[in-house]
């Protein structure tokens, strides 16, 4: 069995998995049953300063389901913590008591004033909690207030904020980042330049999900008004990874400790955001849609895989993927593949032709001598992968790389060498 | 209602319950909108099948109907009567990969019956032509075929020789599979395009004849069906207790009261189609304790689908196989008593008699071995001698330049209501290039 426990910026888990600041950590009672199902640590809902923030009395979510109701995307409008701040501290404290071996984060916002968070942290550190988080990315509701997302679309922000907990805490500082900015690189190195320990995203993404065409208005919808909410769940995975993998191979922030949130379901999905450069993962929509023990799915998924690849620690993934992350200029164009149809397998629905027929390189027959039959024409082929996108069968059309003779295509050699954009005649650039 | 509510649950309750709209989206969903699709070219009306359960997919219900009536305007029936399983569901790429075809048929009539609701037509009657087209008989064929023509605006007249019209879809598909009088409902949703005046009780070749219609109309459509039974000929058969199995199940849909059928307790049907299998399945639902197909081959020849053989065997049916009729035999009251049957063995191709026999006890007899033209009054311009099925062209035309036919009538015939639709439409289109050039 691969061992799973996790050391994050000193902050010791039995296992990656940690809950994600949101509902399902907002109290004692929903964070206890997290522990007991397994789960190896948590982040604290967001708690901000008293009188509490109030939520909407209506709706909160909005959601983007498949046809058979999966949960595909969950849009919400709730904001931080509604309960006191004593209170939210006093069961934190007890938590941790009751669960020394799990991670106890705390995530925090308060106005953008030194005192205000340098109160704040103080009274944290009381509880005896292992770290906090400084929530930069609420896109909704706070961001209006001048906090959440206000201060992570702006670099020095971060930086300032970030310096003046570092100044007052020993504690680990995460912060965590919005993605609803063009380039995570800069709010990460503000952060790093702040002290910060570690980093962790994305935050839920802007978003409206739906619109009710009876009455007009966006989903959730509060007396016939809807407002933009965060978007997360398995819809947002995509855009997670490449955050996280522009900030493990960005040289300002290569060596800063990232925590992978967005999308995590599966076991599968925190190994790929570990191989990108995320030593743990957060997760929160997951468990909001089918309840705390799919934890045990994540952690039997993980060992098994591990133990298959002969990794012994978590170490020897985190990052693994991390180096083959580049950017296409860097890629070889001497790389040539075709599609291959495995007739075996097709059952002939026609997709890879059609889709290749109409909008791109008319390179899958329909006919073969007057019979329904696909096959790749590999004079036509550029190898785009179209087809294998649209086949419903798995591993029906693969891509077969070439590896001698000409590229009927191109009429080229097939070269060995790697050659990238930098080098091509058709660069102005190369200066060849 | 609950099912337990109901004496003849059989009877009365949907063979394929109708799917929830969640039901439909799921089964939509497994849909892959092939390209040049199988399932199209399976049907024999070619429906556009991907596109009209991507449109249920889109939650756009009645575009789905359109798109289905567009080819086939007895699109519920289709969906409720096809065998699928031979047809569009066969040809499912899902069929290839999986052994599981989406549900075509149940997906048709999801769709399609969003128009039995409180909604418009979705065609209008064309802008008058000036012509006159005479339909005669109102089952499928006829029935597609006046509509098509009425959406052209040419004014049809429907003759039909019996009390009520929709044809077998009335008199012949099994109870189970058109519950809450559909038949009707659905020709009343066809008329309801307008142009089209329907009389019913009015038989070509008694009532009116041919010739006169041909002088009356512009073009003349017959679709007239298989009016006919064909007779074994058996010894025996003019015994009280033998009757033709399409009689039987005309007279069970034309009652709601299923106590007052007689239904015996040992039952035997000869045949091999569709109609032995509803006569038996029916028979069974109406409390017969015993019935038994006796088809004069194997399973893989039979006429009813693999599926329907199993419908069968599901509601108690035995079936036997290479089983001949010899004679009847009456018991002491001088009704049915038994029936004495003959091993047949295929011969290179060929089927004979192996000598061996055996008796069934019977108290019913349902002669189910095939339906025929009635032609006998019909002017001989349009039936060639001798045939007993209507000779047409490619285009539906009879041997008389005015007059047209299509369904189970023609030859090549493939008693099938989606066939019959098919033809009906053709004819239209056929009729339409004629009388409008
Ligand atoms: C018992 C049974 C079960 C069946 N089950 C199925 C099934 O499950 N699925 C399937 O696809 N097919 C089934 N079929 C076959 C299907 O019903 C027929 O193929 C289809 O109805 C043929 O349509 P049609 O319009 O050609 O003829 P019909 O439906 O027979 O209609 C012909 C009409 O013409 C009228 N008519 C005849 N002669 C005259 C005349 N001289 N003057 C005026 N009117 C006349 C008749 O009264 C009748 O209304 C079944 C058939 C039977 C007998
Ligand atoms: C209802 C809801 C409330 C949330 N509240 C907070 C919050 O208070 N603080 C915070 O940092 N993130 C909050 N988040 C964001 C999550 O912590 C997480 O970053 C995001 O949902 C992406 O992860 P996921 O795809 O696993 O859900 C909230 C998310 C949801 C769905
Ligand atoms: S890889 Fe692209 S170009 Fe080649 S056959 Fe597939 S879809 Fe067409």
């Amino acid at each position: 069995m691969a061992d799973l426990s996790n050391n994050f910026v000193g902050i010791k888990s039995p296992n990656p998995f940690w809950l994600a600041s949101a509902p399902p950590t907002d109290k004692a009672f929903n964070v206890n049953r997290a522990f007991e199902a397994g789960w190896g640590g948590v982040v604290w809902k967001t708690l901000g300063e008293d009188p509490p923030i109030v939520n909407v009395n209506g709706p909160r979510y909005g959601a983007v389901h498949s046809a058979d109701r999966r949960l595909i995307g969950l849009n919400n409008i709730e904001l931080i913590t509604d309960r006191p701040l004593e209170v939210n501290l006093a069961e934190i404290r007890q938590v941790k008591r009751d669960w020394p071996d799990r991670a106890m984060v705390v995530s925090l916002m308060v106005p953008c004033e030194e005192k205000n968070w340098k109160g704040i942290l103080k009274r944290v550190e009381d509880t005896g909690a292992d770290g906090v988080e400084l929530n930069f990315g609420c896109p909704h509701g706070m961001s209006e207030r001048g906090m959440g997302a206000a201060v992570g679309q702006v670099p020095e922000y971060i930086e300032m904020v970030t310096r003046w907990c570092k100044e007052t805490t020993d504690l680990p500082v995460i912060v965590k980042l919005t993605p609803n900015i063009t380039d995570i690189r800069f709010p990460a190195r503000a952060a790093k330049a702040g002290g910060a320990d570690a980093v962790s995203l994305i935050n839920t993404v802007s978003s409206i999900v739906s619109v009710d065409l009876d009455t007009m208005a966006p989903q959730p919808t509060i007396d016939g008004k809807g407002s933009h909410g965060g978007y997360c769940g398995p819809a947002v995975k995509p855009i997670a990874l490449n955050m996280v993998a522009d900030i493990a191979r960005d040289a300002e922030t290569a060596d800063i400790p990232i925590s992978g949130i967005g999308g995590v379901t599966t076991w599968r999905d925190a190994a790929e955001f570990m191989a990108l450069g995320a030593g743990n993962v957060q997760v929160c929509t997951a468990a909001m849609t089918y309840g705390f023990r799919v934890v045990d799915e994540m952690i039997s998924g993980l060992n098994n895989w591990m133990d298959e690849k002969g990794h012994a620690t978590l170490d020897s993934v985190v990052g693994k993927a991390t180096p083959n992350v580049t950017d296409w200029q860097y890629l070889n164009l001497n790389y040539v593949t075709k599609a291959r149809i495995d007739q075996d397998k097709c059952i002939q629905c026609g997709r890879c032709h059609v889709v290749c027929e109409d909008t791109s390189h008319q390179a899958i027959t329909l006919k073969v001598d007057g019979k329904r039959h696909f096959e790749v024409i590999d004079e036509e082929c550029v190898g785009c992968n179209l087809c294998v996108s649209v086949c419903p069968v798995e591993d029906c059309i693969t891509m077969e790389e070439l590896t001698t003779g000409v590229d009927p295509r191109t009429e080229n050699d097939i070269r060995r060498e790697y050659a990238n954009w930098t080098t091509h005649a058709n660069n102005p650039m190369s200066g060849s | 209602m609950q099912q337990d509510e109901k004496a003849y649950p059989g009877l009365e309750t949907d063979l394929h319950p109708a799917l929830s709209r969640h039901e439909a989206s799921v089964e939509s969903d497994r849909c892959y909108f092939c390209y040049d699709a199988p399932c199209v070219t399976a049907c024999p009306t070619g429906i556009d099948v991907p596109l009209f359960i991507r449109q249920i997919q889109a939650g756009n219900r009645a575009g789905a109907a359109k798109t289905i009536f567009d080819e086939n305007i007895l699109g519920g029936m289709c969906a409720r009567v096809c065998p699928t399983e031979t047809l569009c569901e066969q040809a499912c790429v899902r069929q290839t990969a999986e052994s599981k075809p989406v549900k075509i048929g149940q997906l048709q009539r999801f769709a399609t019956d969003h128009f039995l609701g409180d909604v418009e037509h979705p065609y209008q009657q064309g802008s008058d032509s000036g012509k006159q087209v005479c339909v005669v008989g109102a089952g499928p064929a006829g029935l597609a075929c006046a509509h098509r023509l009425a959406t052209y605006g040419h004014r049809v007249t429907m003759l039909d020789a019996k009390s009520k019209p929709g044809g077998l879809n009335e008199y012949g598909i099994a109870t189970y599979k058109t519950v809450e009088n559909f038949a009707r409902r659905e020709v009343d949703f066809v008329l309801s395009v307008g142009g089209i005046t329907l009389k019913n009780s009015v038989r070509v070749g008694s009532d009116v004849m041919l010739d006169e219609l041909i002088d009356q109309y512009d073009a003349v459509f017959l679709g007239l069906g298989l009016d006919g039974v064909n007779q074994a000929g058996l010894p025996g058969s003019d015994l009280a207790g033998v009757e033709n199995a399409v009689e039987f199940i005309a007279r069970l849909r034309q009652t709601t009261d299923y106590d007052s059928l007689q239904v015996g307790r040992k039952v035997v049907i000869i045949g091999g189609g569709m109609t032995a299998i509803d006569a038996a399945v029916q028979a069974r639902m109406l409390g017969a304790e015993d019935v038994t197909i006796a088809y004069r081959r194997g399973a893989d020849a039979m006429n009813a689908s693999r599926y329907e053989q199993e419908l069968a065997q599901i509601n108690g049916v035995k079936i036997k196989h290479y089983l001949q009729p010899v004679e009847i035999h009456s018991d002491a009251s001088g009704a049915v008593g038994s029936i004495e049957l003959e091993y047949t063995s295929s011969v290179s191709g060929e089927l004979q008699g192996t000598g061996e026999k055996i008796q069934i006890e019977a108290d019913t007899i349902y002669m189910a071995i095939g339906q025929t033209l009635l032609a006998g009054q019909l002017a001989s311009t349009v039936i060639e001698s001798g045939a007993n099925r209507v000779t047409v062209d490619s285009a539906y035309r009879t041997g008389h330049q005015k007059v047209w036919a299509g369904g189970d009538c023609i030859s090549g015939g493939e008693d099938l209501t989606v066939a019959a639709v098919q033809d009906g439409k053709l004819a239209a289109e056929s009729i339409h290039r004629a009388i409008s050039a």
